[in-house]
């Protein structure tokens, strides 16, 4: 690291009240570096790039620009410095061509206020070209995969002349597809002399994508170290400060009889268009089945269609031997299936009731939690008190409301209650979203463990490290329909081909 | 930083920042919970301090109207503290009291009596409007729904005169809860059914009430009175049906029982809400549908309840209206009666809560009585004038109930000058 820092940060600190989201950390990058921020949710990230981009204002500690010391006031100063920044939602418009995103705010123009729009469309191609993206300038961004819609926003950056890109949890979002073109653009990136900040809370690209990585832990700087060398283990453990299992302990299963039963399901989505087309499968008691798929090819309508949140357009679920086929939630909650939804703020909880309100959400109406309509607090207290410690909830007591907690513990109170009530099947959906390396042990861990107590478990998930770490059986969903079947045993290469929709039907 | 951390302490001031932007409706919603009782009395007071510029404006001293407007809502015979044995009702036996109640003659005892005759409905009105807000759902049909518990009371008062006395009022008043129940209800039903907004079918029902009540009492109405077609007004009810008057003369509008309704009600309106099932899936509907309808509630079947308690609510204000004090109903009334709008104001103001309900019905019955013209000395305050100062005060407690973020911002401004105090609050957006 011999060449100047393109970026330097000194001792920056940024006290939010209640909270020190950065406290007195350094940071440089050199050009033609990948350099990683690495942390759990919550570590002080973004907050020290948003810093950098301007949108922030540190409290102490100055920022060093190619050696010399800036103040931004807004992301506009940053963006003149030649800082770009690709957030973990696109500041992109829909309705608006690539070349039109791309040159927002400072369009060639002709006869002094017309977009010269032939001429935006060829400077994006021969930016596009010569860092050989491949990518449609006259294409509309709704029109487009989210992959693309993310070499936008970089070539936005790029046509700014930024030379220092941040990229905020850029593979979040992606398809391990277009996660390893975007490890190759970045590549390119770097031979071209740019610096780029990469932040990620995932250990695998850390180590693929960056040469340095710095890790933060509750705001402070904890080391930075090159890559090369460096291990998952040895940096989760800087991460979080203590040893990680990252690797989840399981036994072969034992499956037993079918106690989920999805048979010739099709559904139709809020639209009224197909998004589940003649799906079937079982899910047997003692086995873990997960549901690979990018984003939207129907997994949630499927998971909200077996949990009697969304009608059936034809086809049958029946869970144990009860038919739940057109029943409502509660029919298929007093069958006996746990539901751990995907998003625990839209569904999961009821973020203004307490945590004992919360946890009495299904049982509130039986006893001993009520009895003739009169509902006993107290006992839900109780109940709650207990359930908290024995599921490890930090930061609340059984009075506190739910949105005071974070996303981890939120997300132990949703497995309390869906665990605690003792369901024969358990259907987890996203179960580990947002949620940081300790927590998603946890959450690991408890699902074997439940698998293993002899439940049937179906596990849906966009995280393909998830359902290869879990899973007994892995079925991947394309397009509303399950496109193959495979064993624990296959490469996330053959998975994410199928997920694309590259797979001829194999099954295993 | 999508997450504030986790912490003990009571969440920071800052509305849920997880999982993308929150409603409008939450914001407030968490605006208004992090206020706690501040807010309400800041509105109040901002409300009163802008009313009163209005007064200086208009070339009067707002000290001595306020003063004069406070002593009208007899609110001061609070300060006649003394030592006064009462009688305790069914016995002989006579207990020391701090205030003079054998002096229901005084003038601030009248003058109370009065307020609290007017903050009995209100009381009713309010709550109609909490309810249905605590299931998400903004009532404004407490107008109309007052009018049909009116309007059946006054039926039901009027008929089968020769009843027994408890039980004739008893009649009219679940009647009336009754029609209410299903009046309001019909908005519920169509929002959970058809999803039309609660907003605009309680409005169409109001209308509806006025009308019906303007053709049932008016000339040649079904329901107009028996001794002079020329009078659009019901016949008077029955002895038997009309409520006792517990302090105050009969013959002069003292203070009927259906005060202790009133508070009852909102003992009532609390159990319910936070010690039964209904009340638990009502506040969770009104937190959040989608989660309350994963747990396995008919969000269906809460939208209809919530909305016929309300309307019942908002009946048994006016039928002890009729039963207490009115004993008939005209189309006049009908015209000109207000109650159920100020109980939006009264619910906004009091947050909501029973507690909260019940203090700011007290506040608007004593503003409505304070200003009346029988109350307000001209040489002060031309009474004329005072009942708009009520009005804008209203309207102006409306504003600012809208408004209450703003006021959060500028309350958190003050503290946090106080060095201190300060920080710990509020946390990064």
């Amino acid at each position: 690291m011999e060449a100047a820092p393109a970026l330097e940060l000194r001792g920056i600190t940024k006290q939010f009240p209640g909270v020190l989201a950065n406290d007195h950390v350094d940071f440089d990058i050199v050009p033609g570096e990948v350099h990683a921020l690495l942390g759990e949710n919550g570590a002080g990230k973004s907050t020290l790039m948003n810093i950098v981009y301007g949108l922030y204002k540190a409290d102490e500690g100055e920022i060093l620009l190619k050696g010399k010391p800036v103040t931004f006031t807004s992301s506009k100063d940053a963006i003149r410095s030649g800082i770009g920044m690709v957030h973990q939602h696109f500041m992109l418009i829909p309705v608006m061509t690539v070349a039109e995103n791309i040159v927002l705010a400072e369009e060639p123009v002709h006869e002094g206020v017309l977009l010269d729009y032939d001429a935006a469309a060829r400077r994006v191609q021969e930016l596009a070209d010569s860092f050989n993206f491949h990518i449609d300038p006259n294409a509309r961004i709704e029109d487009i995969g989210v992959g693309q819609q993310q070499r936008v926003e970089i070539l936005k950056a790029l046509y700014r002349k930024a030379d220092i890109l941040i990229l905020d949890e850029p593979t979040a979002v992606l398809t391990p597809q277009e996660a390893a073109e975007l490890a190759g653009i970045l590549r390119t990136l770097k031979q071209e002399g740019m610096a780029i900040v990469f932040i990620s809370h995932k250990l695998n690209e850390v180590l693929d994508i960056a040469d340095r990585v710095t890790v933060l832990r509750r705001g402070k700087r904890i080391d930075t170290l090159p890559t090369a060398g460096a291990t998952r283990e040895s940096l989760a453990r800087l991460m979080v400060g203590r040893e990680v299992l990252l690797r989840v302990e399981k036994t072969p299963s034992k499956p037993a009889e079918p106690l989920l039963k999805v048979d010739d399901v099709s559904v139709l989505d809020d639209r009224g268009l197909p998004a589940v087309q003649n799906v079937s499968f079982e899910v047997r008691a003692g086995e873990i089945v997960g549901i690979a798929g990018v984003d939207g090819n129907g997994q949630t309508e499927l998971i909200d269609a077996v949990t009697g949140l969304r009608k059936l357009d034809s086809g049958r679920v029946a869970v144990g031997d009860e038919d739940v086929s057109g029943g409502g939630a509660r029919q298929v909650i007093d069958a006996g299936l746990g539901h751990i939804p995907e998003d625990r703020h839209r569904r999961g909880l009821v973020l203004d009731f307490t945590l004992a309100e919360n946890l009495a959400l299904h049982d509130y109406r039986e006893p001993p939690d009520s009895r003739f309509g009169w509902l006993f607090p107290r006992r839900l207290i109780a109940r709650a008190r207990k359930l908290l410690e024995q599921f490890d909830v930090r930061g609340g007591t059984p009075l506190t409301r739910a949105s005071a907690l974070s996303g981890g513990n939120q997300q132990k109170v949703v497995v309390a209650r869906e665990i605690e009530r003792d369901p024969r099947v358990l259907l987890a959906a996203q179960p580990t979203r947002g949620l940081d390396v300790g927590a998603i042990e946890f959450v690991h861990r408890r699902l074997i463990e439940e698998r293993d107590q002899g439940r049937a478990i179906l596990l849906v998930s966009l995280e393909l490290d998830e359902i290869l770490s879990l899973s007994d059986r892995i079925l991947v969903m394309y397009e509303g329909r399950i496109v193959g079947e495979y064993g624990p045993d296959v490469t996330d290469e053959q998975l994410g081909i199928a997920m694309t929709g590259g797979a001829e039907h194999q099954a295993a | 930083m999508s997450e504030s951390p986790a912490s003990a302490t009571p969440p920071p001031v800052t509305p849920p920042s997880n999982g993308g932007p929150p409603s409008v409706a939450a914001r407030m919603a968490f605006y208004q919970r992090a206020g706690g009782i501040v807010t309400p009395i800041m509105t109040a007071l901002l409300a009163f301090l802008v009313g009163g510029v209005v007064v200086a404006a208009s070339g009067h001293n707002p000290l001595t109207t306020y003063r004069e407007i406070f002593n009208g809502t007899g609110l001061n015979w609070f300060f006649q503290v003394g030592s006064h044995d009462i009688g305790l009702p069914f016995s002989d036996a006579r207990v020391w009291f701090p205030w003079n109640v054998n002096d229901a003659q005084s003038e601030a005892a009248f003058n109370l009596q009065q307020t609290l005759l007017v903050a009995t409905p209100l009381v009713f009105t309010g709550l109609a409007v909490a309810f249905a807000f605590r299931c998400g759902m903004f009532n404004i049909g407490g107008q109309g729904q007052y009018i049909v518990g009116a309007m059946v009371s006054v039926w039901v008062g009027s008929s089968w005169v020769g009843m027994n006395h408890g039980l004739h009022i008893v009649l009219a008043v679940v009647l009336a809860a009754f029609a209410g129940a299903l009046w309001a209800g019909i908005a519920g039903f169509l929002k959970a059914t058809v999803g039309a907004h609660e907003v605009i079918t309680t409005i169409m029902l109001n209308w509806i009430a006025y009308w019906i009540g303007n053709y049932a009492f008016g000339q040649g109405g079904p329901l107009q009175n028996d001794f002079n077609e020329s009078v659009p007004v019901s016949n008077d009810i029955a002895e038997g049906a009309k409520l006792p008057v517990f302090w105050g003369d009969a013959l002069l509008q003292g203070l009927h029982v259906g005060f202790f309704v009133a508070i009852a009600a909102l003992v009532v309106y609390w159990l319910t809400l936070n010690r039964t099932t209904l009340g638990y899936e009502v506040r969770a509907v009104g937190f959040n549908p989608e989660a309350a309808r994963y747990g396995g509630i008919s969000v269906r079947r809460s939208y209809f309840l919530a909305m016929a308690i309300a309307g019942g609510f908002a009946a048994i204000g006016g039928a002890l209206d009729i039963l207490g004090w009115q004993f008939r109903l005209g189309v006049i009334d009908i015209q000109s009666s207000q109650i159920g709008f100020i109980g939006i104001a009264v619910a906004l103001l009091g947050r909501n809560t029973a507690v909260g309900v019940g203090l700011s019905a007290l506040l608007f019955g004593a503003l409505l009585n304070g200003t009346s013209t029988r109350n307000l000395d001209p040489e002060v305050f031309q009474p004329e004038l005072a009942g708009n100062l009520t009005l804008m005060i209203q309207a102006l407690v409306l504003l600012f109930v809208g408004a209450d973020v703003l006021i959060l911002i500028f309350w958190q401004r003050l503290r946090r000058l106080r060095p201190g105090r300060s920080a710990a609050r509020e946390a990064p957006s």
